[in-house]
């Protein structure tokens, strides 16, 4: 049975001018011990698609699935008291932007700890305990120490490292990773994937890995789902991916690799392929 | 922190003497003479007028006045009132407990009320409780004072007769003036009822001067809160599975407060000014109005006097809310 299982998937915001289709019926299913990367370009709707799975959208969104599962538990009739049982202990995500992801006025340490109280109910003495132990864990230096700072005392990829740390908290299956490494500058980006992977592996979760760099793609996945403008446009383990992308789209992410650049402009998609077409090529 | 502290102090000094300034030139930039009001309706031959303003001092050039002053101002001395010969200082801080009871009560009703009502039309965004409370709080912020008071009174006094109209104790209970805070007093002084009375003469001045910051702290609160919550935090504290109560009311809170402390900072000023208006129409007998008295009469030594110590207040007030917000925002804190 498959950790999260999402069949015809679709999201639309009302807005002021109307009903916006952010996600399109896609379906995406991610078992045990697997890395399930999701890419596609700014927009395409990766992050609306995991926000719906997570409960987390706005009134404004309206839902529909034919089937949303975790776990063998429907996500889409359970209601949010339930849900919050589940959410930052079973599945948990982290988030583009790490700074602005903890909160200003509270510790690290707090904001760990919260989690560790609430899902697990442990004591105060012992949360800290856990918390010292998951932030040796995340590779953050000082531990102890560290829990009494405030997020602007540390830097973005000390923060990503926090947020991974309250993410595993309570020994997630599931880890939802949206672009966990955007934001930050390079030499840190590796070091988080590493980070990232190493405790996949460690814990044997299942993860999904949102991005739109094809090179994190080839260092994390096994598989990988390629959306554009709200919908699936292929779906294939990565060695298939890369060494036979089937659809033009496809071929275009890959292109844009920076290893592929030509002169000194990095390609974009549009270079590729003529994006009207795809419209309709994705179209199911 | 320190630094932030520090510079807050190095701001008093110019304040402080544009304060003195204006205190002592605005009671003098007033039409009328102290003298003649003194001497009353029976008048005052021009001898004895020359000889009383000789006396004190006004026949001499305007800033050896201001400087003798601001020098006395450095021994402490505020000089003596002119109608009760008493030194102002005296006078103000016998008065200031009564106003100091009705600020905190009116400050109090506004952040009480008005934080809670905020936060609930931000998260209700949008609905009969968000429109209809935002509707009352712009109605309040355009409330004048004078008006307001008067309509309650005709109301709860006049009509329901729930409440008295003036003072801030019956007649009938009598103790000597201990704190000066009546709610204090009337409890220890023992005696029955005298309590609920002064409880019942301070509802009505209370809600009075709560009116307008009310408004205000409702209309901030909303608006930060808003803000607050389409942050990356509050989501990744309901990514944690927390409870609405504590995404709402701890992470969301916590940071709404910031901008909120601020404005309840700047509402003391506010404050003052309402406590004039507001003593004046319950005949409050409190630094307000005292201060209407004294520039009725030309009591300069009362008037700069007076309103130099209320500056003072104001100022301390808000160095102490600057602290708070220090508090609660660790990063001004930390810097
Ligand atoms: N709360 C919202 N209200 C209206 N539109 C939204 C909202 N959240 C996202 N969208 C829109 O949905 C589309 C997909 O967004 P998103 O999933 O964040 O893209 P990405 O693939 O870059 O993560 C975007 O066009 C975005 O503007
Ligand atoms: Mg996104």
């Amino acid at each position: 049975m498959a950790l999260l299982e999402i069949r015809n998937l679709t999201v639309s915001f009302e807005t002021s001018t109307g009903l916006f289709h952010a996600v399109k019926g896609i379906d995406l299913s991610v078992q045990e011990r697997e890395v399930l990367a999701v890419v596609g370009e700014s927009g395409s709707g990766k992050s609306v698609a995991m926000l719906a799975s997570m409960g987390l959208l706005p009134k404004t969104a309206k839902i529909t699935a034919d089937v949303m599962t975790f776990n063998g538990r429907d996500l889409l009739t359970m209601p949010d008291t339930e849900r919050r049982k589940i959410i930052g202990r079973d599945i948990s995500m982290i988030f583009q932007e790490p700074i602005a992801s903890l909160n200003p006025c509270f510790t690290v340490g707090y904001q760990i700890e919260e989690v560790l109280r609430s899902h697990l109910g442990l004591n105060r003495a012992d949360c800290r305990k856990r918390a010292v132990e998951l932030f040796g864990a995340v590779g953050i230096p000082d531990p102890e120490k560290r829990l009494d700072s405030y997020p602007h005392q540390m830097s973005g990829g000390q923060c990503q490292r926090v947020m991974i740390a309250i993410a595993i908290a309570c020994k997630p299956k599931l880890l939802i990773a949206d672009e966990p490494t955007t934001a930050l500058d390079v030499t840190i980006q590796k070091q988080i994937l590493d980070l990232l992977m190493s405790l996949q592996e460690e814990t044997g979760m299942g993860m999904i890995m949102i991005t739109h760099d094809m090179g994190v793609v080839a260092e994390t996945a096994d598989r990988v789902a390629v959306m554009y403008k709200g919908r699936k446009m292929e779906e294939a383990d990565v060695v298939t991916l890369f060494d036979n992308p089937s659809h033009s789209y496809t071929k275009a992410l890959l292109s844009a690799l920076p290893e592929l650049a030509t002169g000194d402009r990095l390609p974009t998609v549009s270079d590729f392929v003529d994006t009207a077409s795809l419209q309709t090529e994705g179209a199911r | 922190m320190i630094r932030f502290l520090l510079g807050r102090f190095a701001y008093l000094v110019p304040t402080f003497i544009g304060i003195t300034i204006v205190a002592f030139g605005f009671v003098r930039l007033l039409p009328g003479d102290p003298v003649l009001l003194m001497a009353g309706e029976r008048g005052i031959s021009p001898e004895r007028h020359a000889q009383l303003t000789e006396q004190l001092g006004y026949d001499r050039p305007i800033w050896v006045q201001y400087f003798e002053f601001v020098g006395n101002l450095f021994q402490g001395d505020f000089g003596n009132s002119l109608s009760t010969k008493k030194p102002v200082l005296d006078e103000f801080l016998t008065l200031f407990p009564a106003t100091i009871e009705l600020g905190l009560i009116a400050i109090l009703i506004a952040t009480l009320v008005g934080i809670p009502l905020g936060v609930f039309a931000a998260i209700k965004r949008g609905s009969v409780f968000d429109q209809v409370s935002m509707g009352a709080a712009l109605v309040g912020y355009s409330m004048p004072i004078f008006w307001w008071g008067l309509l309650l009174i005709i109301f709860f006094s006049g009509i329901l007769g729930w409440t008295p109209v003036s003072g801030r104790i019956d007649l009938l209970y009598f103790f000597p003036n201990g704190t000066g805070f009546m709610l204090w007093d009337s409890l220890a002084s023992g005696q029955s009822g005298a309590f609920t009375s002064a409880v019942r003469h301070l509802i009505l001045p209370s809600i009075v001067l709560a009116t307008i910051p009310m408004a205000v702290i409702a209309r901030q609160s909303r608006s930060a809160m808003l803000e607050v919550l389409s942050e990356d935090y509050v989501r990744t504290a309901r990514a944690k599975g927390m409870s609405p109560f504590r995404v709402v009311g701890i992470h969301a809170l916590r940071n709404a407060l910031i901008p909120v402390i601020t404005t309840i900072g700047l509402q003391i000023g506010v404050l003052m000014a309402g406590a004039i208006l507001t003593e004046t129409i319950f005949s409050w007998p409190g630094i307000g109005k005292w201060m209407i008295d004294s520039i009725s009469r030309r009591d300069y030594p009362s008037v700069q006097g007076g309103l130099l110590l209320m500056a003072g207040v104001v100022m301390i007030v808000n160095l102490i809310v600057d602290l708070l917000y220090g508090v609660i925002n660790p990063r001004i804190r930390h810097k």
